[in-house]
């Protein structure tokens, strides 16, 4: 069924009991021609445009708990593309191009919010990487602008913009068409659009093995038994390392735990996402009226998805130093997700060293952002059995080649980045 | 929060602690091949269980030592000096 006002009309009619159920829930067929590990954003959209752009019938997503139930429903919602580096640059820019027709595009409203990112500068030399990353930009057709102190200021009354800030604030530099868009509303998008498009999505059905037989995929073991299957894509996020461990490889990534959290509802009090690199913040308002704010990492290797309160004390101490007024709010939820940090900060969306192989993860911090343009080419990729000259960078073999794409140059340190 | 047990001090509260990551990589010789290079730089095991890792005390006697640790639960198996095998530990 096509979701309209004409279907919300007739539906309303019959007080909403007849709505049909957005996807199946289909028992694992024997074979598929491809079969994505992971039902979050990534995967979905891996199997959607599959199917769509490539014409695959016969795709299987496989889930081991409930869709979105992972990193998709633990992010802070951000989307953006303000990357210095070209590889980043263009990926990025690429992923916000199909956010901000993606409602159209799955006929499922995913709440894209083009309300700005704006990333708040604190010093001198702050003010002088902002302004040369905000020109590197410009130059690859991305939209950034430099506000002065006193435009911040207007705009967002409640920040302390004063002088006597504990971080004074020098100015900060926008990207008008950041935002943010609805998080589980991109799970359930894809999985209703690739489920018309006939793709198996299965929850409840964990991956325990991967089948290999002279260098090349034969079929995955899962919780409901062996699946036969020759192209095979992970998409798992923080489980990346685990995943890949089964087909004997080891990542150049370490997990680890990053914190969310959200305050009470209140009405409208900030209309852009404001985020600081000196102090690691960043806060939005969700269309509830919860105030959505994280930080750091908890800096030790992690698969718990729940991490520890001094994590969060930076955050809330962040929070009151940027903005005083919330200290009125009390924190509602906090929650953690596991975090695929590469050791230089940037995904990889490759073909791996086993024939049939590939996968899509490394996301650090920045995978929600990336999903729209990560199921895209990871889809290429596995298609074509070639990267698209827009993930032709993201390799695995670049940290033995020296192409590594270090966006802070941090160093190899994953909790680093 | 983690109570790490650092053997010259006793249990102690995190925040006066550095993580320093997986312990069992081992620096190569100089004139190792690139490929033990790159395994030491970049590559990880990453376990989803038991990790042998490096703690700093560095708000404390600042001496660094290992820790088994359970990446699931966050449950410390055992700590010890970064010099000896800890109990338990595999590898």
């Amino acid at each position: 069924m096509r979701y309209s006002i004409f279907s919300l009309a007739r539906n309303a009619l019959s007080y909403h009991e007849h709505w049909p159920l957005a996807w199946r829930s289909p028992a694992p067929k024997a074979r598929y021609d491809a079969i994505i590990i992971g039902g979050g954003g990534h995967g979905l959209a891996t199997a959607y445009y599959l199917a769509k752009e490539h014409a695959l019938s016969n795709i299987a997503v496989l889930e081991k708990s409930w869709l979105g139930g992972g990193n998709t429903g633990r992010n802070t919602t951000i989307v953006r593309s303000n990357y210095h580096l070209d590889p980043n640059a263009h990926f990025y820019e690429f992923s916000l191009k199909l956010w901000e027709s993606l409602s159209q595009e799955l006929n499922f409203n995913v709440m894209y919010s083009a309300r700005g990112v704006l990333n708040l500068v604190h010093s001198p030399a702050d003010m002088d990487a902002s302004i040369r990353r905000g020109n590197a930009m410009r130059l690859n057709g991305i939209d950034a602008k430099f506000l002065t102190r006193d435009e911040i200021a207007r705009w967002i009354p409640n920040l302390d913009c004063s002088p006597e800030a504990r971080f004074p604030i020098h100015g900060g530099l926008l990207q008008p068409r950041g935002g943010t868009v609805r998080h589980d509303a991109v799970a359930w998008g894809y999985a209703r659009a690739a489920d018309a498009l006939g793709v198996d999505v299965i929850q409840q059905c964990e991956v325990t093995g991967i089948r290999i037989d002279r260098g090349a995929i034969q079929g995955v073991e899962t919780t409901q038994g062996f699946i036969t299957t020759t192209k095979l894509g992970i998409a798992v996020a923080g489980h990346s390392g685990h995943v890949a461990a089964m087909a004997g490889l080891r990542l150049p990534i370490e997990s680890h735990v990053l914190q969310a959290m959200v305050s009470e509802p209140v009405k409208p009090v900030l209309n852009t996402v404001v985020t600081s690199g000196a102090v690691h913040f960043y806060i939005s308002q969700s269309d509830k009226g919860e105030l959505v704010m994280g930080g750091d990492l908890d800096f030790y290797n992690s698969y718990a998805q729940r991490g520890n309160l001094p994590a969060i004390e930076l955050v809330v101490s962040a929070c009151l130093a940027l903005f005083p007024s919330f200290g009125r709010l009390k924190l509602m939820r906090t929650w953690g997700g596991i975090m695929d940090m590469t050791m230089d900060g940037s995904p990889i969306i490759a073909k791996l060293p086993v024939k049939g192989l590939t996968m899509s993860g490394g996301w650090c911090y920045g995978g929600f952002k990336a999903t729209p343009a990560s199921g895209w080419l990871h889809a290429y990729t596995i298609a074509r059995d070639e990267p698209h000259p827009l993930n032709a960078a993201f390799t695995l073999e670049r940290f033995a080649e020296g192409g590594m794409i270090d966006e802070k140059g941090a160093g190899p340190y994953a909790w680093a980045h | 929060m983690l109570l790490i047990p650092c053997p010259w001090c006793g249990p102690r509260n995190q925040l006066e602690f550095t993580y320093g990551g997986d312990a069992t990589v081992k620096r190569p010789l100089p004139d190792a091949p690139m490929k033990t290079w790159l395994e030491f730089v970049y590559l990880r095991d990453n376990p989803r269980g038991p990790h042998q890792e490096l703690w700093h005390h560095s708000a404390g006697c600042r001496q660094w030592f290992k820790v088994l640790r359970d990446t699931q639960t966050h449950d410390i198996l055992a700590s010890g000096r970064a010099d000896e095998a800890l109990p338990g530990a595999t590898a």
